[in-house]
């Protein structure tokens, strides 16, 4: 889906959002959240207490109207947080609505088949349907390519603008429907049935509207709905306590009081945090199935990475020249350049770039020489011009063609080529053939994997988080362990089977720990399954899709890390604010307790420790705080708290230091500075 | 204040400190089942009642046997009490105790609390003393320590629920550990003048010529259990400022050190089980510094005296020639130091024998035990009672700043969870619904407000002090309350139960849940439950929990007598 990176208040969404706070206030919706429908239940009754009043005909209801205008703002402020994180997911999934209406298919009737079509709109695709795209045909549905080769245009759903290609057999057979064919033809069978579709599931989750709460999230409103519970019984007792000090409390003092109480701050930005959890997924372009995959991602113990495409480039880079007896490394470097110039592939182009750097040999014109490229059946590649022949390619395949050219092979080479091997390279073989010569073979080229740039920082940061990467690699256990060493991951798993993979992460689930992974073909499938975390990619199988918990649309392994990064946050974010909001409670007493009860106990007045106006304006400020608080506090919730990879003792106390004790101070100062702007006001 | 004073606060807490590991490892051993040198009673006593000890019983097993030993027992003490009077050792022909009396005492003793609304001297044969609440005093206790026993098992094992044998934990906690240590410790008081005698009550002539009539009783052997198993029923209605009770310093020093004895040294155990000793120590700690800083607050408050009388010119100042500060309802004996001491020290347990009189302190000498019995008496805590209360504020803070960390908040590395929360925050809410709720009907009714013995804040601390007392497990009084009465007979027993038997299910539960868990190996990731930095956490979270539940009440209580007092009004 085309990301673009929206501001945090963009115009439209608070638009809309504004709307949606008000319709959120159906009791229906209210009841999902306990906290914020006691703060709902608070406002309708001082409504009540104060229409009395006015009917009443008193005239002293300022305090009281001002009282109820700021509890339905709280309500309002919170149902407004919750909308503005929804918008941002509401707007995407307007955008991918958009390419999946309107779209007709060309079904087939028979496979073999292709000229006869009968065309029917999208949604009246089953699954098991075959339909026939052509250049510029918006493929209608999820499926799989039962024939042909075709380039894929998938920007509406990945971004990414470069075509992909898709074609039948093998890993890379599934398309999505709402991507558009550019190339050729496909043959597709229909996977998903109307409603199911990945493009289906994914405006459901980017707007929400299947949203579960997450198992944190449930026992994070167990948490506020007791504590909820307690004040409601602080303050209900608290008319007792008055009238035995000598006069009751009026209701609307004692609603404002409770809602100063309660946790409304986490209570109104819990699902806002968790939506926005979901959304800043959405923005790395990965889809998360559910919340709870996004929380996983957060306790993750274990990273499983694939070596190749994740902690390797996917290609090789010549990393040293190794001569055969009698021949000279610079000869060698020479042909081995020489044979590469046109060679456009990454590793050719690392062999003319090591010859210049290590050898000082300019890169020749290639004018003359004809390019002979690589073939699976020739298993090399190599240059021709009318003087000589030059060849690199696997040491079986350099062999054979040396003594077909009438040369011997060195007694040496056998032995260099499996030095390389086990030192985790591959090795290239170089020879040459002069026309008035025999063939001879020169030496090998080193082909090392090269490590990503900044994977050992990054697999520093991880440690630090308290987070164990394992590599996974086909390769043995001498290469595999040359390669983990040198890119700092802590432990391998080499020549890894299917079966191996899943062996692993149930041998460490077992001990308690959560695994993350990635993987994208078919034999990937079980071990994604069963990973806490299964990132499939999104160039992948439709198994591997189905069995993973998050879809990444840009299939870059790597971003498993920021997964876990994404999940942490979310979880940080939540403890912080409600740390900082059971800490704002302290000052609320301080505010609202001696206003109360002056009147009866005047000495009380020295608990007054912010010097509050009067007792009408400490419980308003404090009222207005409570509320306002909350939509200052909506861009940490939808942006996440700061979050810097450490150790859990030193975010532990960076956060407490904030949120602990930011969240005791922050509120004597808010409140007293309210109570002088509503002195300044004369609203008190 | 007093240098000699503060040394003697020292001495305590060098004591404490000492004592905490050797005990703690007794404990360990008992628990575990590596102390066998009354194997053959313990057998026989099995065989007896038709038990198998053997059997790891899951938590709704072990709390069911729990709740059943507990009801039998009390039924048991509430006939023997209506029966008093059929019964031998009555030398005074004391009647059958009142059908009230009898259900809030039955309740008292049960649940640990030791709560008494009747004199025991002038109410209590020795057959129902030494039978019934003796009896009460060893197992009440043993129960504790099996609950905290069994909840420290959950946290430790990994085990599908099971928490180990109520059976052998009552039964270990009273032979290995109470009854010996009851025994010898007796002698030591004997020493030191506490009697212990079955003779009828002696009349004397005083010096003043007056006649006087003195009990007398088995006192030494139910003084040691009274303190060591934080009980806290004194023999004699004065309790520990009764000289035939608590006649030296010396012996009020002993009482002082086995209250937190048993106490601190679970926290030890707790280490030991769990294998993390620093997490241990750092719950010690967070205990020990809330018991110092009451025990400051309150030697201070005490020390200080009370400004109206300095005011009219009367000496509160200390010298030679007195304690000086606020005297009132302290026994000379003591002084200042060690009566707010023991003040502090029973009320962090849940014990409330007392040796100075609470109501009489002032008001901020007296908000120091109302505010440790309604933080949960968690700093050291009840035998048991104290160490699982304390795990509960644990497992909450664990889980409301443990998010922070970015990870689902783990405790020894188990998941807390919704259901670990739920239970968590019932056992935390329950105290705020029975003792406010409580607290606030009886300062309407006329039945609540007949008790008082005081008007304005301080009768209302009476009235909130005597509910935080039941339902904490406490049983020391603010005294001015009237407390036998029907309506506070049947009111507190009833808070003393939910005090008890409401808070041990969802605790057994939590722990039975966190049984159930797999344990994650701890990482740099895990959220640190050692250090400085989690012993200020746990702190915080305490004080504010328990600031948010009790701050309206205590201001309209202590606070406001308090503040009144600074201009000039008592009540």
């Amino acid at each position: 889906m085309a990301t673009q990176k929206r501001p945090l208040f963009d115009a439209p969404i608070v638009r809309r959002a504004i709307g949606d706070a008000f319709t959120k206030l159906a009791p229906r919706h209210m009841v999902r959240n306990p906290v914020m429908f006691v703060v709902l239940i608070g406002s309708v009754l001082t409504t009540l207490v104060l229409a009395r009043d006015a009917m009443g005909g008193r005239r002293d209801i300022g305090f009281t109207v001002q009282i109820a205008i700021w509890l339905w703002f709280t309500v309002l402020f919170a149902n407004f947080a919750e909308a503005m994180a929804e918008g941002r997911g509401k707007a995407q999934a307007d955008t991918l609505r958009k390419s999946r209406t309107e779209t007709t298919a060309k079904r087939l009737a028979d496979a073999g088949d292709r000229t006869q079509t009968t065309t029917v709109a999208a949604p009246d695709l089953r699954r098991g349907d075959l339909v026939l795209c052509l250049p510029g045909d918006v493929i209608p549905s999820d499926g799989e390519v039962v024939e042909g080769v075709a380039s894929v245009d998938e920007s509406a759903i990945t971004g990414e603008s470069a075509p992909v290609v898709r074609e039948s057999g093998g890993d890379r057979s599934a398309v999505t429907g709402g991507t558009k064919v550019l190339s050729d033809y496909l043959v597709i069978r229909i996977s998903a049935n109307p409603g199911e579709t990945f493009l289906d599931r994914m405006i459901a989750l980017v707007e929400g509207a299947s949203r579960q709460k997450t198992p944190n999230e449930i026992a994070l409103t167990i948490l506020l709905s007791g504590l909820t519970i307690i004040f409601l019984l602080a303050v209900v007792t608290l008319q007792p306590f008055a009238i035995y000090a000598g006069g009751p409390v009026a209701i609307p003092i004692l609603i404002a009081l409770l809602v100063c109480l309660i946790p409304t701050t986490i209570g109104g930005l819990l699902s806002a945090i968790g939506i926005a959890g979901m959304d800043r997924m959405i923005q790395q372009n990965v889809i998360a199935m559910s919340g709870r995959a996004v929380e996983a991602a957060g306790d993750v113990n274990t990273l499983l990475l694939d070596k190749t495409g994740t902690i390797t480039l996917g290609n090789r880079q010549a990393s040293e020249f190794i001569p055969v007896s009698g021949v000279s490394i610079d000869d060698l470097a020479d042909r081995a350049q020489l044979s590469s110039l046109p060679d456009e592939t990454p590793e050719g182009r690392s062999i003319v770039v090591l010859a210049k750097e290590k050898f000082g040999l300019r890169a020749r014109d290639a004018n003359g020489m004809e390019f002979v490229p690589f073939s699976a059946t020739t298993r090399m590649s190599g240059v021709d011009n009318g003087v000589f022949r030059i060849r690199k390619g696997a040491g079986d395949s350099v062999a054979r063609w040396v003594r077909e050219q009438g040369g011997v092979i060195p007694l040496d080479l056998e032995s260099i080529v499996t030095r390389v091997a086990q030192q985790g390279g591959t090795p290239l073989v170089v020879a040459e053939r002069h026309t008035a010569t025999s063939a001879r073979v020169l030496g090998v080229i080193y082909l090392k994997d090269i490590i990503k740039g900044g994977m050992r920082e990054r697999f520093d940061r991880l440690r630090a988080m308290g987070i164990r990467t394992v590599m996974i690699t086909g390769d043995n256990p001498l290469t595999a362990a040359s390669i983990a060493q040198e890119a700092g991951v802590d432990d391998f798993l080499a020549e890894a089977t299917p079966e191996d993979k899943m062996a692993l992460i149930k041998r460490e689930q077992s001990g308690g720990k959560l695994v993350a992974m990635a993987g994208d073909g078919t034999n990937d499938a079980p071990a994604l399954a069963q990973a806490d975390v299964g990132v499939a990619m999104n160039t992948g199988t439709q198994a591997a899709k189905e069995a993973g918990n998050m879809i990444d649309l840009d299939s870059n392994p790597t971003k498993l890390i920021e997964v876990v990064e994404i999940g942490k946050q979310l979880l940080m974010t939540r403890g912080s604010l409600t740390t900082f909001s059971i800490a704002n409670d302290v000052a609320k007493y301080f505010a609202i307790i001696p206003a109360i009860f002056v009147a009866t106990y005047p000495p009380l007045q020295a608990l007054n420790v912010m010097r509050l106006h009067s007792s009408q304006s400490a419980i308003l400020a404090s009222v207005i705080f409570n509320a306002l608080v909350i939509i200052a506090l909506i861009p940490l919730a939808l942006r996440g708290v700061k979050y810097r990879p450490a150790p859990a003792a030193t975010i532990l106390r960076r956060n407490l230091v904030v949120y602990g004790l930011g969240g005791l101070v922050v509120p004597f100062i808010g409140i007293k500075v309210i109570d002088a702007l509503l002195v300044l006001a004369h609203l008190v | 204040m007093t240098t000699n004073g503060w040394l003697q606060i020292l001495l305590f807490s060098a004591s404490i400190l000492a004592l905490a590991k050797p005990i703690g490892w007794y404990l360990a051993a008992v628990y575990e089942g590596r102390v066998r040198w009354l194997a053959p009673i313990e057998r026989a006593l099995y065989v007896a009642s038709g038990v198998n000890a053997e059997e790891d019983q899951h938590w709704t097993r072990y709390t069911a046997s729990m709740l059943l030993f507990s009801l039998v027992t009390m039924l048991l003490t509430y006939a023997a009490l209506r029966l008093q009077h059929l019964l031998p050792l009555n030398p005074q022909g004391f009647p059958g105790v009142t059908d009230r009396q009898s259900f809030e005492t039955a309740a008292s003793f049960t649940t640990n609390t030791n709560w008494q609304s009747y004199s025991g001297e002038s109410t209590m044969s020795y057959f129902s003393q030494m039978t019934q609440l003796a009896f009460h005093n060893f197992v009440s206790a043993a129960v504790g320590m099996a609950i905290a026993v069994a909840v420290v098992r959950g946290l430790a094992r990994r085990s599908a629920g099971m928490l180990g044998n109520f059976w052998a934990d009552l039964v270990r906690g009273t032979l290995y550990v109470l009854l010996p240590a009851s025994l010898v410790l007796s002698l030591v008081l004997v020493q030191q003048g506490v009697i212990q005698n079955f003779a009828s009550y002696r009349e004397l002539t005083t010096l003043e010529g007056a006649k006087q009539i003195l009990a007398m009783g088995p006192v030494a052997s139910q003084e040691v259990i009274k303190q060591l198993g934080t009980n806290g029923g004194g023999f004699f209605n004065a309790n520990s400022a009764h000289p035939f009770e608590n006649p030296t310093p010396w012996s009020n020093f002993i009482a002082m050190v086995l209250l937190f004895a048993i106490p601190s040294g679970l926290v030890w155990m707790l280490g030991k089980m769990i294998g993390n000793a620093r997490h241990a120590w750092a719950v010690w700690t967070a205990m020990f510094v809330l018991f110092l800083s009451g025990a400051g607050l309150a030697y201070w408050a005490e020390a200080r005296g009370n400004p109206i009388h300095a005011a009219r010119g009367v000496d509160v100042a200390t010298s030679a020639a007195q304690p000086g500060g606020n005297m009132e309802g302290k026994e000379v004996r003591f002084g200042i130091a060690n009566s707010a001491l023991f003040a502090t020290i029973t009320t962090d347990a849940s014990c409330g024998a007392v040796n100075a009189m609470h109501d009489s302190f002032t008001p901020l000498g007296g908000l120091v035990p109302l505010v440790n019995i309604q933080l949960g008496e968690i700093v050291f805590g009840g035998v048991g009672a104290g160490l699982y209360g304390m795990l509960v504020m644990v497992v909450l803070s664990v889980f409301i700043a443990g998010l922070m960390v970015g990870r689902t908040p783990e405790y020894l590395g188990k998941k807390i969870q919704a259901r670990e929360v739920q239970m968590a925050m019932l056992f935390t809410l329950l105290s705020s619904l029975v003792i406010l709720a409580m607290t606030g009907v009886s300062v309407v009714l006329p039945a609540g407000l007949a008790g008082r013995n005081n008007g304005g804040p301080h009768g209302f601390s009476e009235i909130l002090y005597a509910f935080s007392s039941a339902f904490a497990n406490n049983g020391s009084a603010f005294a001015g309350l009237t407390g036998s009465t029907y309506y506070y007979n049947t009111m507190l027993a009833v808070a003393m139960l939910f005090g008890r038997f409401a808070l041990t299910v969802p605790v057994l539960a939590l722990a039975g849940f966190m049984a159930d868990k797999k344990i994650a190996p701890e990482t740099a990731g895990t959220f640190p439950v050692t250090g400085p930095l989690f012993v200020l956490l746990l702190i915080g979270v305490i004080l504010i929990v328990g600031a948010l539940t009790f701050f309206p009440a205590l201001a309209l209580g202590p606070v406001v007598e308090h503040l009144f007092m600074g201009a000039g009004s008592l009540f």
